[in-house]
């Protein structure tokens, strides 16, 4: 499919590493990653954990300077964080002493969009998600599902250009995962945005991703990045018939055998 | 069949999502003591008010070294009608409350903002941060004759004084509360397109609120002890002197309701602070 597709470039990483600590004690985070995130991508990356996956997000989102190499968005250099590049953390950081109305309105509140239309933003992305009931209730009383969900509606009221996600499904029982996942994909084909999803989970990544980034531990490096089509295959026959499909275990074997013989 | 099997599935998640909106748990007072808690403090105060009886009864002590529970009482009841000193017990309490509430007041609305600020910037700890920490030690009477030196003899000294004990706990509150702050908090503020002074309004202040509070309280107590050491020096009011003054008579009856009053107003301020503190940190404990 992604063939005839034109790609537009959106993210562009150059030769980047990562190093943290001084000289001496210095831990190599990221090795020579070199990663292109086309408009309309929803890419995960898989690894075992410290592989070093969040810190290859957490510089594309600006708040780790690489030690080498650019991230370049839209040509220029990612330099801090900011709007155009949203985050949904792996424990939601909604802020406890606002609604989840003035949750959802944080963003375009801080760029000063007018007053009708941040509650237009706020009513359609809450929609989105399936809370609308909810707005008027303190973050506290949600459940964790809920709560990851009004994440996911505050970072996407900015309109990101790439939304970054770090195993944000990753703390959330079995079910609401899988309801998780059926939501992030339909938002995703609704909207036309650009995900950039971290798991160590491979049937979420096979589920989810048009592309899969495979990584390795310590240092960091991408093993080999695998093309795949289930996640589409998935809004034509749901996702049993995809599952139980020799394609699908076929990569997932693949997969699986990568990563087992990083750990081993 | 295919977009069929797709509707059913979102039909799934619809409904698991209405059946967790109607499981959203409300807000509960869970500061309330249970019954047993209850009956134990209530149980405590009545033994301490038995023995206080039975070793009065039993004239152990003279009535002048531990005047015994209905002296006490006759002398708050003449103190509430007479006044002590020709002064009403209002006006001693009054007294001191304002020295009390000019000083915490004060501290407040310096020691927030300079205690967030020190958090914030390392360059601004470095400046205030040594000074906070060589006079919180100190005692407070080692230094008032200095303030009475500079401030006069009124009013002016004691509340700077208290100004002075109230500062460093809320300072030093403010201080950790930032330093403990989620960062992710920040983080995610950043990425929503919060520039620094929102982040630091809309998130840092509002974070830090709760140890704040616990800042404020304790800076309540400090300040309430120094009290009576203020009035110590050239009071001609207030409860602390009344106190001070019953003991240079040996009026025990007068130190005993004296200290009581203390004690329970103590208790009061502190329960309106946990109310308020209920009331505007609601959320406190989910962050």
């Amino acid at each position: 499919m992604s063939a005839q597709e034109k790609k537009e470039s959106l993210i562009k990483i150059e030769n980047m590493s990562l190093e943290y600590g001084e000289s001496i004690n210095s831990t190599l985070a990221l090795k020579n990653i070199d990663l292109e995130i086309n408009k309309g991508e929803f890419i995960c990356v898989l690894g075992p954990s410290g592989c070093g996956k969040s810190s290859l997000l957490k510089c594309i989102a600006g708040y780790v300077k690489p030690t080498s190499g650019r991230v370049l968005m839209h040509g220029e250099e990612v330099d801090g964080p900011d709007w155009h590049r949203g985050v949904v953390f792996q424990s939601p950081t909604l802020y406890p002493w606002m609604t989840v109305n003035e949750n959802v309105e944080f963003g375009p509140k801080m760029r000063n969009l007018p007053k009708a239309e941040i509650k237009d933003i706020r009513e359609y992305f809450l929609d989105e998600v399936n809370l609308s009931g909810i707005g008027g209730n303190y973050t506290f009383e949600l459940s964790g599902g809920m709560k990851q969900r009004v994440a996911i509606a505050r970072v996407l009221a900015n309109y990101p250009q790439v939304v970054l996600m770090d195993e944000p499904f990753g703390a959330l029982d079995a079910l609401t995962r899988e309801n998780m996942q059926n939501l992030i994909r339909n938002i995703w084909e609704e909207n036309n945005t650009t995900i950039f999803f971290i798991t160590h989970d491979v049937d979420e990544a096979l589920l989810l991703a048009n592309r899969v980034v495979v990584m390795s531990s310590q240092p960091g490096e991408i093993i080999k990045i695998f093309n795949v089509d289930f996640t589409n295959q998935i809004f034509e026959k749901g996702s049993k018939e995809v599952i139980y499909n020799e394609d699908y275990f076929e990569v997932k074997n693949e997969i699986m055998d990568i990563i087992h013989n990083q750990i081993d | 069949m295919a977009l069929n099997n797709n509707e059913e599935d979102n039909k799934v998640a619809n409904s698991a999502v209405q059946t967790t909106n109607q499981n959203i748990s409300r807000k509960t007072p869970k500061n309330k003591k249970n019954k047993t808690e209850k009956t134990l403090t209530f149980l405590t105060w009545g033994f301490i008010f038995f023995l206080w009886y039975v070793i009065t009864k039993l004239n152990i002590f003279t009535p002048t070294l531990l005047p015994g529970p209905a002296r006490v009482w006759r002398a708050f009841l003449d103190i509430l009608a007479n006044g002590y000193n020709d002064v009403p017990l209002w006006v001693h309490l009054g007294a001191s409350f304002k020295r009390l509430f000019v000083a915490l007041f004060f501290a407040i609305f310096t020691a927030v903002p300079l205690g967030l600020l020190s958090g914030y910037f390392d360059k601004v700890e470095a400046v205030i941060d040594s000074v906070v920490e060589f006079y919180r030690p100190l005692p407070p009477l080692a230094y008032y004759t200095l303030l009475v030196l500079w401030f006069g003899i009124d009013d002016t000294s004691k509340q700077v004084l208290l100004f002075l004990a109230a500062f460093a706990p809320i300072y030093i509150a403010c201080v950790s509360a930032v330093r403990k702050l989620n960062q992710d908090f920040v983080l995610s503020a950043k990425s929503l397109g919060a520039n620094q002074k929102n982040v630091f309004f809309k998130i840092v202040l509002p974070a830090s609120l709760p140890e704040i509070f616990t800042g404020v309280r304790t800076a309540f107590g400090v300040a309430y002890t120094t009290l009576v050491s203020a009035e110590m020096v050239a009071a001609t009011s207030g409860i602390g002197w009344m106190v001070l003054d019953a003991s240079n008579f040996l009026k025990s009856e007068v130190i005993f309701v004296g200290i009581i009053i203390m004690g329970i107003t103590g208790v009061i301020i502190d329960a309106v602070l946990r109310f308020i503190e209920r009331r505007l940190i609601f959320w406190k404990g989910h962050i």
